[in-house]
């Protein structure tokens, strides 16, 4: 039987492996794709909890995460593009212009 | 469809870690972004076992279909990883920050798990007259508002997307 | 014709605004003719509206009075001043005068100013000081007239200062501009004094305007008769101020250091005469207040015998006649303060006939004369200037009390006024004075134009008669001079018969004591007047003869010279008034100014240098504070910040994935808090 605490322990996991990858990646690229599976571990909580309620609501929301997040990559692949043409690397330790 | 199989939900699900492990660990961000397709597909399976079969398109089309094919251009775009180069930060680095994720996840399921419903209620509200009619009804009804707002959240997104990727000016 | 009265002294005040403004620019003649024909303009609107006047129906007072009002100057709770004008018989006499007398000097000023070059400033100030007399004249009350009364002074000031370049009096080492400085302060004293007055009447009976103020004064009742007093002699010394008289007539003699139709206009027939004006003006006051119209007339016969005596030791021209003019404003004075005010206005009529043309006539001399202006340096100028000699001789005459022309008639009535109020002191006093006249005048006729010439063969040469345009307005001004009287001719001398149309024309607008006002006819004896008025011309007739006889012989006069000694002394240096005030004034001035300073430089500067020193002391503390405890601060603040600024900017490692870390620990908290918290 599955319930909803299995669905979330999946998306637990798949968030922290998200944050992992965010925190530890020096490839621009790799970091925005480790956002997007913390984004999807979010989304897969909402699903969940609109299955369990159950409500339609939940999904609605998921569905404008989705909406958001395909923004959030078009303009982070834009930066990057940017960045790489101006400093001809994608890796992340490259760019601390604002270090004190 | 209305019960849902456990084992079916552990095989995806395991797919899903699987993907998402090796996505994180891979040196070149062309493989990274084809575990990344497999996670994603794997979750859109979930959704369909959770009843949300619009929502596993939606995932499928725009996440698969377009974020992932703007990733890969992306990727052919740029310089490719020189062999040998550092993949992390330093390794203290890479223990303090997997430490993080863990305890982080570990405060999230503790905050979370406690309040999550022992199981799944009636899934027919969910379903009737069909899943994508149910999104729409609520989505037109209750949400005009944040759907139009989003919607302006794309166009800013895509002009400032091309305004920054623009060759020649910008920054 | 009434109601445009107010047009009168307007009328030459556009004049000043265009000479004024394009005066520079202009041709002298242009220049002028506009002054002249302001100055026209002004004298037929006086004739129409005196005409009218005349014609008018007068109040139940038998005063025939026009008032109007322009509007409110000064609103004042206790005292509302209003713009206004008003003409009365009084004040007709003196408009006719001023506009008469100033267009024909006007006239003359053309000819004799011809060679100046700041010939339209001379006519603007001419113009402007006949728009303020006019004002004065014109006034309906005491603060119209004080615009008056300030602005004739200010003219007064700017013509005798005219040659500011030019030295004036060698003696006393003035300059022109001195003179005008003199003449200025002087008038100050006596304005301040006026003002206080004026001030006075308007707390005490609020109300500055003439008729209103006549009447009240006239119903104030015993308990003011102090008050009424006291302001009577505070107008008195403010007339003082304007009319030369004792103290302050300083300034008279040293006017004449302006242009010579200046001295005609302003220091002898017009400005000089609004002291008389304004205490006849006053007369409803004055009858309140005998006290103060003893004071009149004691100052003015004294100023009477004092001023003549200084003319006949006078060398130059024009101060003989300056002191002639103080004299016989001395006159005027004294027949106000007798309560003969009709006499006194009808002397200043007259006055101001023969005094302008023995003025003009002066300035005729002194221009055939290139400048001369010492009387010992002329003579035998008959001849050379038939013209000037005779009006001059006119002019003379009727000073000199010669029966038939103007001075006698006025003279006269003085003195009868003068002995049949019972003021036979001010008779006896006023009679030796017309003796004295008589004396200097034909002095100054005989060392001018009789005799022979004394100012070398040279500058006899060049002597010529002037042109028409100054001996026109000397003949119309003679013409006056001999005939201007027979206006006033006493009923003595016309068989009884009364036609002395001045006095009834006049007499409604003076206020006599007792309130009778024909006192004076009351105690008629005809015998008597007949027997005065005999003795009067007989002393007139020995002063004239005492000259002819003392400056027939060329050493005579000195041998008097010498035998009188000191005498001659004190009044060929004018009594020493001009140094007894230095003395007197300026010098106890000059010492309290030094005490002043030694007062300034010891205790006010000690103070201030004292205050330095203690600010300099303190600010060295300040300093000190500054220093340590802000400077302290400000720098301890600063390392702070530094190193703040060390320990945090090694912080900011530009690292995103850095921050991202230190925000999830946030979030870590802030979940931990929660799940914990409830």
């Amino acid at each position: 039987m599955l319930t909803p605490t299995h669905v979330m322990i999946f998306s637990l996991v798949l968030f922290g492996v998200g944050v992992f990858g965010v925190l530890t990646r020096r490839n621009i690229i790799i970091v925005l794709m480790s956002l997007e599976l913390i984004l999807n571990a979010a989304n897969l909580n909402f699903v969940a909890f609109s299955w369990a309620h159950p409500s339609i609501h939940g999904q609605v929301f998921a569905l404008f995460v989705i909406c958001v997040a395909a923004g959030e990559v078009a303009v982070g692949l834009a930066i990057l593009i940017t960045l790489f043409r101006n400093r001809n690397s994608v890796n992340i330790d490259e760019f601390h212009l604002m270090k004190g | 469809m209305t019960e849902v199989s456990l084992p079916l939900f552990l095989v995806f699900a395991a797919v899903g870690v699987f993907g998402a492990v090796m996505m994180v660990t891979r040196t070149q961000p062309v493989h990274s972004a084809l575990y990344l397709v497999l996670t994603l597909f794997s979750v859109a399976a979930i959704y369909v076992l959770l009843h949300a079969e619009f929502l596993a398109v939606v995932q499928i089309l725009v996440y698969a279909g377009g974020i992932m094919v703007l990733f890969l251009f992306v990727i052919f775009l740029v310089r490719p990883p020189v062999p040998g180069e550092a993949r992390w930060h330093g390794g203290r680095h890479v223990l303090l920050s997997a430490g993080l994720a863990v305890i982080l996840a570990c405060a999230l399921g503790w905050h979370f798990l406690e309040s999550a419903p022992a199981a799944a209620g009636n899934p027919s509200a969910l379903l009737e007259g069909g899943n994508m009619e149910q999104v729409s009804m609520t989505l037109f009804r209750y949400y005009i508002l944040p759907f139009e707002t989003v919607s302006i959240l794309l166009l800013v997104s895509m002009i400032g997307a091309i305004a920054l990727a623009r060759k020649g000016e910008g920054v | 014709m009434l109601d445009l009265i107010w047009l009168i002294p307007l009328i030459p005040l556009t004049g000043v605004l265009i000479n004024g403004f394009f005066g520079r620019r202009m041709p002298l003649k242009t220049v002028g003719v506009i002054a002249c024909a302001t100055v026209l303009i002004a004298f037929l609107l006086s004739v129409g509206a005196v005409v009218q006047l005349a014609g008018s129906e007068p109040n139940p007072d038998g005063l025939r009075i026009h008032e109007l009002s322009l509007g409110d100057w000064m609103p004042l709770d206790a005292v509302s001043v209003p713009w206004e004008f008003s003409l009365d018989p009084l004040g007709s006499v003196l408009l006719l005068v001023v506009t008469g007398v100033g267009f024909l000097i006007h006239v003359y000023s053309i000819g004799y100013m011809a060679h100046e070059k700041d010939y339209a400033r001379f006519f603007t100030y001419l113009n402007l000081f006949m728009g303020m007399m006019l004002t004065l004249v014109l006034a309906g009350n005491m603060m119209v007239m004080f615009v008056g009364w300030e602005g004739v002074g200010l003219c007064s000031y700017l013509l005798i200062g005219f040659y500011y370049d030019k030295p004036f009096d060698l003696r006393t080492g003035l300059t022109c501009a001195d003179a005008g400085r003199k003449a200025f302060i002087t008038n100050r004293i006596g304005d301040f004094a006026f003002l206080i007055g004026v001030l006075y009447l308007a707390i005490n009976f609020g109300t500055l305007t003439f008729s209103e103020i006549s009447e009240r004064v006239a119903h104030a009742g015993p308990g003011a008769h102090g008050l009424l007093v006291g302001v009577g002699i505070l107008l008195f010394l403010g007339a003082c101020g304007k009319s030369a008289q004792i103290p302050l007539y300083v300034w008279l003699p040293d006017a004449m250091a302006g242009p010579t139709p200046v001295s005609a206009l302003i220091h002898a027939a017009t400005m000089v005469t609004a002291g008389v004006y304004m205490v006849a003006r006053m007369s409803a006051l004055y009858a309140q207040a005998p006290e103060a119209m003893a004071v009149i007339a004691a100052v003015g016969a004294l100023t009477a015998i004092f001023a003549a005596i200084m003319g006949t030791a006078a060398t130059d021209i024009k101060k003989v006649l300056a002191y002639s003019t103080v004299s016989q404003l001395g006159y005027m004075f004294a027949a106000c303060g007798v309560g003969a005010y009709v006499a006194g206005i009808f002397h200043l009529m007259t006055h101001a006939f023969f005094k302008a043309l023995l003025f003009l006539g002066a300035g005729s001399v002194i221009h055939g004369m290139n400048g001369e202006q010492d009387i010992r340096k002329m003579g035998g100028l008959k001849k050379k200037m038939p013209r000037t000699y005779w009006t001059f001789l006119v002019a003379t005459l009727a000073i000199a009390g010669i029966p038939g022309l103007a001075g006698f008639f006025s003279k006269d009535e003085i003195l009868w006024g003068a002995w049949s109020s019972g003021n036979k002191i001010v008779w006896l006093t006023l009679a030796a004075a017309a003796g004295v006249t008589a004396f200097y005048m034909f002095r100054l006729v005989y060392l001018t134009f009789w005799g022979t010439f004394r100012g070398g063969d040279e500058a006899e040469s060049k002597v010529h008669e002037s042109n028409s345009l100054m001996t026109v307005p000397l003949m119309v001004l003679a013409v006056l001079a001999a005939v201007g009287g027979w206006i006033g001719i006493p009923k003595l001398l016309t068989f009884g018969k009364d036609i002395n149309l001045f006095h009834h024309w006049l007499a409604p607008a003076i206020s006599l004591p007792h309130g009778d006002g024909h006192g004076v006819e009351a105690s008629h004896s005809a015998g008597l007047e007949f027997g005065l008025m005999a003795v009067a011309v007989g002393i007139a007739v020995f002063g004239i003869l005492l000259a002819l006889h003392v400056y027939k012989s060329s050493t005579l006069p000195q041998k008097i010279a010498d035998t009188l000694g000191p005498v001659y002394k004190l009044v060929r240096n004018l009594f020493w008034v001009d140094e007894l005030y230095k003395f007197a004034i300026l010098k106890p001035f000059y010492a309290a100014c030094r005490g002043f300073r030694w007062v300034d430089i010891h205790v006010v500067d000690g103070l201030v240098n004292g205050t330095r020193n203690a600010t300099l002391g303190l600010s060295y503390i300040s300093n000190l504070h500054d220093r340590i405890v802000v400077d302290g601060l400000v720098n301890l603040t600063g390392w702070v910040t530094t190193w703040l600024h060390r320990m945090l900017s090694r912080v900011q490692t530009g690292m995103i994935q850095t921050y991202l870390s230190v925000m999830l620990l946030g979030v870590f908290i802030l979940i931990a808090y929660y799940t914990l918290a409830g």
